[in-house]
């Protein structure tokens, strides 16, 4: 057979022996903003991401407060309005976004690592940031434009079950509150708020800043000086206060007329940091965190036919995370699907894992570990989160080797002391004579 | 678009590609080989030696876009039928055997695609091709097997479509905006359909595309492209090759006129406008440049916060809160250019005319210069951090193969959009973007009824 080989004419990429072995440099800026660099020279790349202790954890008594600091963060400073601000970064072909989820706010750029391209993107970056100034147009347009959306997702279930599981959950905790605020909430945040919450969280001992690509350290220490010299150093927000379990079992059903009921069951996990993660995270993962191989998987859809997907997930936070499972379910099957959910659920706890199903698990988990970080922007993940939680730097390989220490009455132990059935919240949002059938 | 059948599959010779050199630019970041297996196999390898990772993906010249009357949904429940296993691999081996060597799977289905792909450590790709090469040929098709699966696929029906307002609304707009074509009716297929597809109208469709000279093997990745060809060779070359049915997709309208839907939903609480242009793809287009121009054209009105839909509409107009506009020319039949907006207060009517009079600017006034450099400097740099993703270069070669553009396109591309004029993008605007090749669609709250 006939075959040209290309491999001959270009110059192939050349390997650095593996992400796993990421170079994580960090330093802090004279103002007191923490800074992680990782090189990569494969591609004429730049990421860098700035976050805030500043996500709606922060809202105080306005919800959805953080989230429109970070909607209108790009959206004007005393010299340039949105539009301007949008197109100097979009000359020099870069992708700038803010977000912010409960825990964090956060700035994420990419650009070319040109000189040329990334030197300007930085300046502009650097100044949005300081400079923000919520201009009172873009605040009414993007009031409007959040009370739509949440209008819109009145009609999803899957919102609407989000919403009513982390109220549940956490009760008075500001975990509860919806990061995208409410009907009611919205309409009375006012410009002051926005600027108040700006000048005490976007400032620089409350500021981690990620960056990785194609520059040198030297070069990363100009950029991260740029980025935070015009921010006050200010104070690093004060820890968040702990979250109490559930007292007991409860089922919240939110009327919703569809073919299907979304169901959710579960109960605030640990924080960041608790060594009880590892052993719930492998007990999470055999469960149902492991794809078409997980135990709901299998029982749910691949058995029984009840449902397109069945999960659950652990996550962690500042503080306590989630453990949650979740499906949706034809109504007629509503009680077949609970039973099945909570039955493996407590049959697991109550008899550990199987041998061989605790092998394939741990197999999978250290396993697959090289793929997490396969790409500058997953590794730009990774390394936040380690600089926004305080992790060890090479926390992924700790991971892998903790996963490897454990065994079955380990994994069962940790998911008996910290998932309690009996305290776990249900969520039911399908069709008021259905989610009404199932008992409290 | 030619038919793709086996003869045209089974001549390696002439389907190798011919060394191409890159523009100088960006020398060190495509590397990109093809090989072509006796049977007919196409075999594709993106080198990537950043993270000792592989992606292995399978594509079949085949999605919901070759499916008759009666049947629809087939190709998508053929995908889920592909993981109830086989005699070597009984059910539930093959996801288990990824997962323990530390893998991820899964598979999708488009309108001209069926996938499956793996991604794992790069030592573990023999395994990827054992399973695959294994379940090419050798699947078993139970009863049992499909009547849990039918089940499984009507609950996906409802997460997706049924019981969603913009799922409903989807579903409607695309049987206007592709009228009498494979486009008009969902991937997921009709639930009658869903509910009577016969274990028969498997056989035959598995029969009928799953053959190697009907499939194109995607590796992207920390490997060595002649070692993945021999691995190629070893694993899938033993299969022999079988005709695949021509495929015969009728020209239908040339220009279907103006088409309007109006759907009202119980449960939608906002109104939503959705514009669809049947335009060219990289497949029926006779000029590559006009597909060029269309993507510019489209960053040109979205490319950004900064670009037009989002400084004249979203920030100068009062009336829209929301707009965009989207153009993906890989498509084995025509394709869409379409946009989308959101009244601030329920004022559908005029956010369709400000989008129409954004159309018809372009076709008057030329772009400025300051404009279309921007554009262009943002194509180009998107189309670099691509290279970011191993997954997605490997998603990008499989796309152009199997809607016909060739995957050769990724190499032409910086050159096709840095070749693009203000001209080239009015005349665009004039020749394609013109209300008989329109569709509209809005989806009103029901409660706006009365008063509309």
């Amino acid at each position: 057979m006939k075959r040209w080989l290309l491999g001959g004419l270009m110059a192939v990429i050349t390997g650095t022996g593996g992400a796993m072995e990421a170079d994580i440099q960090q330093w802090s800026t004279d103002n007191g903003a923490k800074v992680l660099f990782v090189e990569r020279n494969e591609l004429p790349i730049v990421d860098v991401r700035v976050a805030f202790d500043a996500g709606s954890a922060r809202d105080g008594d306005h919800p959805g407060l953080a989230r429109m600091v970070s909607n209108l963060l790009l959206d004007g400073t005393a010299e340039r309005d949105a539009g301007d601000i949008a197109r100097r970064f979009e000359r020099y072909g870069a992708r700038v976004s803010a977000g912010s989820s409960r825990d964090m706010a956060e700035v994420s750029l990419r650009s070319l690592s040109d000189p040329d391209n990334l030197k300007p993107v930085i300046e502009e970056l650097a100044a949005v940031i300081a400079g923000a100034n919520f201009p009172a147009d873009a605040v009414e347009r993007v009031r409007q434009q959040t009370m739509l959306g949440l209008q819109q997702a009145q009609s999803s279930a899957s919102s609407l079950a989000e919403k009513a599981f982390a109220a549940a959950i956490y009760g008075d905790h500001p975990y509860a509150r919806p990061p995208q605020g409410t009907l009611e909430s919205v309409p009375d945040i006012t410009r002051e708020d926005l600027q108040a919450f700006h000048a005490e969280y976007y400032v620089a001992q409350n500021a981690t800043l990620a960056i990785v690509g194609n520059l040198s350290r030297v070069d990363a220490e100009i950029i991260a000086n740029q980025l935070t010299a015009g921010l006050p150093a200010g104070q690093a927000a004060e820890p968040l206060p702990a979250v109490d379990l559930p007292a007991a079992s409860q089922v919240v059903r939110v009327p919703f007329e569809a073919g299907q009921t979304h169901v959710l069951i579960g109960q605030p996990s640990v924080a960041r940091g608790d060594e009880a993660y590892y052993p719930l995270f492998f007990g999470n993962h055999l469960l149902g965190g492991g794809g078409l191989t997980s135990l709901l998987a299998e029982r749910m859809r691949e058995e029984r036919g009840l449902s397109y997907s069945s999960y659950s997930q652990l996550s962690t936070g500042a503080q306590r995370g989630r453990f949650e499972m979740g499906t949706q379910v034809r109504n007629e099957a509503l009680e077949e699907a609970l039973e099945v959910l909570r039955g493996t659920l407590v049959e697991l706890i109550d008899e550990g894992p199987a041998a061989d199903r605790l092998e394939d698990s741990r197999r999978n988990i250290t396993g697959s570990f090289p793929l997490q970080l396969d790409s500058n922007r997953s590794l730009l993940g990774y390394v936040m989160s380690i600089g926004f939680h305080d992790l060890p730097h090479d926390y992924l390989s700790q991971f892998v080797e903790k996963i490897e220490g454990l065994d079955g009455a380990a994994v069962q132990g940790a998911m008996r002391e910290h998932l309690h059935p009996q305290r776990m919240i249900t969520v039911l949002v399908g069709p008021a004579d259905v989610i009404d059938a199932v008992a409290d | 678009m030619a038919a793709r059948n086996a003869i045209f599959a089974l001549l390696p010779a002439l389907m190798a590609a011919p060394a191409f050199a890159d523009d100088g630019n960006n020398d060190d970041i495509g590397n990109i080989t093809r090989f072509t297996l006796d049977n007919g196999m196409q075999v594709l390898v993106r080198e990537d030696h950043r993270a000792p990772v592989v992606v292995s993906q399978v594509w079949y010249n085949v999605g919901s876009s070759y499916e008759a009357r009666g049947v629809t949904g087939i190709a998508h429940m053929l995908e889920h039928m592909m993981f109830k296993g086989t005699d070597k691999f009984p059910e539930g081996e093959f996801s288990a055997i990824v997962s323990r060597e530390g893998g991820r799977l899964n598979a999708f289905t488009s309108r001209d695609f069926t996938a499956y792909f793996e991604i794992m450590a790069a030592d573990r790709l023999p395994i990827a091709f054992e399973l695959e090469s294994d379940r090419m040929v050798n699947l078993q098709l139970t009863d049992d097997a499909l009547a849990t699966e039918r089940e499984v696929i009507l609950e996906e029906r409802r997460l997706r479509s049924d019981d969603r307002p913009e799922g409903r609304f989807g579903e409607r707009f695309a049987a206007i905006a592709n009228p009498g074509t494979g486009y008009a009716h969902p991937i997921i297929g009709w639930e009658d359909d869903i509910r009577s597809i016969s274990l028969d109208d498997l056989q035959s469709w598995y029969a009928h595309w799953y053959s190697p000279s009907n499939a194109t093997l995607v590796v992207a990745g920390a490997v060595q492209a002649d070692a993945v060809y021999a691995l190629a060779e070893e694993y899938f070359g033993d299969i022999p090759a079988r005709e695949v049915p021509a495929v015969r997709d009728p020209s239908v309208f040339n220009a279907a006129g103006e088409r309007r839907l109006v759907y009202r939903d119980a449960q939608a609480r906002i109104p939503q406008l959705r514009l669809s242009y049947d335009v060219p793809s990289f497949a029926t287009v006779e000029d590559r440049s006009d597909v060029y121009a269309l993507l510019m054209l489209s960053a040109i009105l979205d490319g950004g916060d900064g670009a037009r839909l989002a400084e004249q509409l979203v920030r100068g107009n009062e009336v829209v809160a929301a707009a965009g506009a989207g153009y993906n020319p890989m498509a084995r039949l025509e394709a869409d250019f379409s946009l989308y907006g959101v009244p601030t207060d329920g004022q559908v009517d005029e956010v369709e005319t400000a989008l129409r009079a954004q159309i018809d600017a372009l076709k008057t006034e030329q772009v400025a210069d300051e404009e279309l450099e921007r554009a262009r400097n943002q194509l180009l740099a998107d189309h670099l951090f691509e290279l970011d993703s191993v997954f997605y270069q490997a998603m990008q070669l499989g796309m152009l193969e199997t809607t016909g553009a060739g995957w050769q396109t990724l190499q032409d591309y910086q050159a096709g959009i840095s070749a693009v004029t203000a001209e080239d993008i009015r005349s665009v605007a004039e020749r394609y973007l013109l209300p008989e090749h329109l569709a509209v669609g809005v989806m009103l709250p029901d409660e706006q009824g009365s008063d509309a």
